[in-house]
């Protein structure tokens, strides 16, 4: 399935720790404003996919286009200021600071006032500040995190984290939010709760999502396209309920003789 | 309805001018407690302005010492040239403030320039270079013959007395408090916080390291400027590694990031080094016990260790008072 306008399309990327191929020749496209799945066992490349696709690390070849510009070796928060923002796999929150400010930092690049106005308050600092706290609330009511508004982050518990990490995400405005794992650690409930939180950002906010995750259940759920990669190549990709029944993948999950019984 | 109300660190500095003012003109504090209190109020900007860097942008420097001999050198120079030339320039104040400030860039230029380079790296580099730089500032200061060598600078005009002190000392406390608590204070938090998600929200980490680094220069350089106005000389040794490592003991003993704790333990540590000295004094003369000053160098080792064993988080940790909070609503 070709799409006319992929928000991100990545074209022969290839890297390389040292001798290792981590991730091999991928091309493929993430349409715009679906939910894309990205699957693989450990190991596999999806975490330094995201890495590369956020510019932490630079891929050794390929290009990645971002709604039509090659985004290789810009740095992260110019990738980020150009409307790609993402999630954590192992939670990266500000834990000294509160939720509050934990996505007011988010909104920082997007404020115009200079130094001089921050250091002397003047109206036209204040206004934005207020316009930025109004914006916060917003995301803040969102995700269901209100009582928690003036907490310290380190004293939340680790489902109210996630919701932070992407009320975070969303505060960076972005076109595409990639989330790394999002259901990691969660019960049932909470993955139920997740997903219908996945689907009314992606129809609120009209973003793209992109994810990795392990949870089969949370992925056939939720996603509408899926790609499954194993040892940095692509095994199969297309519409999940598809996907799962494919022997090359069963064989990555479950191991060839499971598949042959 | 609310304009109304003063700001409490309004009412606070002003409460604190007041009483101090008071006791200085009915003569309950003597000229000896006078000059104690001024070194405080300058090492609060020293102190604070530090913990910008360390505590806030979750950098390491040692050697802010360096960057307030600048600012010393810088003004110290144009006070005394300009009052060699015509001593009857000095009716004006204003020439006073424009040496001072002039100080605080030449100190912001030099922090660009050690900052700009050093900052672009990770982890304990910074250190190092700040540590290095403290002692080429020193090492050059003390062979420039024309700033006194290893004399010091001498004959500097004493201008700063207690209101433009306290008049400065405010001022940089309002400014860094108000920069803290904007959009740009919060970036460099979220660098001290998790530098790698801080670049992911888009902070440019880099810009915001060189830029407390560069405020936190500049207004040690007023500090500095502060100081050799006040004791009317600049010498290498007053700002070499020993009183660098004093700044240190300030902001780990009142609370990386705390503002507050830094204007504590400025204060409380100004104090104990005088009452140290004090002491130390008597047991030599009267009890004939044979030590020297240098003992209270021990003593705030040992505090310094204490802190890290037992009060990781310092006096205030990471709090603020409400007098230093701006209130926000939530909208």
């Amino acid at each position: 399935m070709s799409n006319p306008n992929p928000v991100l399309s990545i074209q022969g990327m290839s890297h390389y720790f040292g001798g290792l191929k981590a991730v091999s020749d991928f091309s493929y496209d993430v349409p715009e404003g679906v939910i894309y799945g990205l699957i693989g066992p450990n190991g596999s490349g999806k975490t330094t996919t995201f890495n590369l696709v956020t510019g932490i690390y630079t891929p050794t070849q390929g290009k990645i286009l971002f709604e039509g510009d090659d985004i290789v070796g810009m740095k992260p928060y110019k990738i980020v200021q150009k409307g790609i923002a993402r999630t954590f796999q192992n939670l990266r929150i500000f834990s000294n600071l509160t939720v509050i400010d934990n996505i007011r930092v988010a909104r920082h690049f997007t404020t115009k006032s200079g130094l001089f106005s921050s250091f002397l308050r003047l109206p036209n600092f204040m206004k934005e500040q207020e316009l930025v706290m109004h914006e916060t609330m917003e995301l803040i009511k969102l995700m269901h995190l209100e009582p928690r508004a003036n907490d310290i982050a380190k004293n939340l518990p680790y489902g109210e984290l996630r919701r932070l990490e992407v009320a975070r995400a969303l505060a960076t405005k972005p076109k595409l939010i990639l989330l790394d794992e999002p259901a990691a650690g969660m019960n049932p409930k909470e993955t139920e709760d997740l997903m219908n939180l996945v689907r009314q950002v992606r129809d609120e906010f009209k973003v793209t999502i992109f994810l990795i995750e392990h949870h089969m259940k949370f992925v056939t759920g939720i996603c509408e396209r899926v790609k499954v990669i194993d040892f940095g190549e692509t095994i199969a990709e297309g519409k999940p309920e598809d996907v799962v029944k494919d022997v090359k993948v069963l064989e990555a999950y479950l191991g060839r003789k499971a598949v042959v019984c | 309805m609310d304009k109304l109300k003063l700001p409490k660190f309004l009412i606070a500095g002003a409460i604190f001018y007041v009483v101090v003012q008071a006791l200085i003109l009915t003569g309950i504090l003597n000229g000896y407690f006078v000059v104690i209190i001024n070194r405080a109020l300058i090492f609060v900007i020293l102190a604070a302005t530090l913990n910008l860097i360390n505590g806030v942008v979750g950098q390491f420097s040692l050697g802010h010492m360096g960057f307030a001999a600048v600012g010393a050198y810088v003004s110290g120079t144009i006070t005394t040239l300009i009052f060699k030339l015509s001593p009857h320039v000095f009716t004006d104040n204003l020439i006073f403030i424009a040496a001072i400030i002039l100080g605080g860039v030449g100190a912001a230029v030099v922090g660009f320039l050690i900052g700009f380079p050093s900052l672009r790296l990770k982890g304990d580099y910074l250190a190092i270079m700040t540590l290095g730089f403290g002692e080429i500032i020193r090492t050059i200061l003390n062979n420039i013959a024309y700033v006194g060598g290893p004399r010091g600078l001498l004959g500097i005009p004493k201008f700063s007395g207690f209101t433009i002190i306290f008049v400065f000392t405010f001022l940089t406390m309002v400014l860094l408090r108000n920069l803290v608590q904007s959009s740009h204070g919060r970036a460099m938090l979220s660098i001290r916080d998790n530098e790698l998600a801080s670049e992911l929200v888009g902070v440019d980490t880099t810009r915001y390291k060189v830029l407390g680094f560069v405020i936190g220069a500049f207004f040690a350089g007023i500090a500095g400027g502060l100081l050799c106005h006040l004791l009317q000389i600049a010498h290498p040794t007053q700002y070499g590694f020993y009183a660098s490592s004093i700044l240190l003991i300030m902001v780990y003993a009142g609370g990386m990031g705390s503002m507050t704790g830094s204007i504590i333990a400025a204060f409380s540590l100004t104090f104990a080094t005088e009452g140290l000295r004090v002491g130390i004094d008597w047991l030599r003369d009267t009890v004939g016990i044979p030590i020297g000053t240098e003992w209270t160098m021990v003593i705030y080792a040992l505090l310094l260790i204490f802190i890290m064993l037992f009060k990781t988080e310092g006096f205030m940790g990471m709090r603020e008072s409400k007098i230093l909070i701006i209130e926000e609503k939530h909208v």
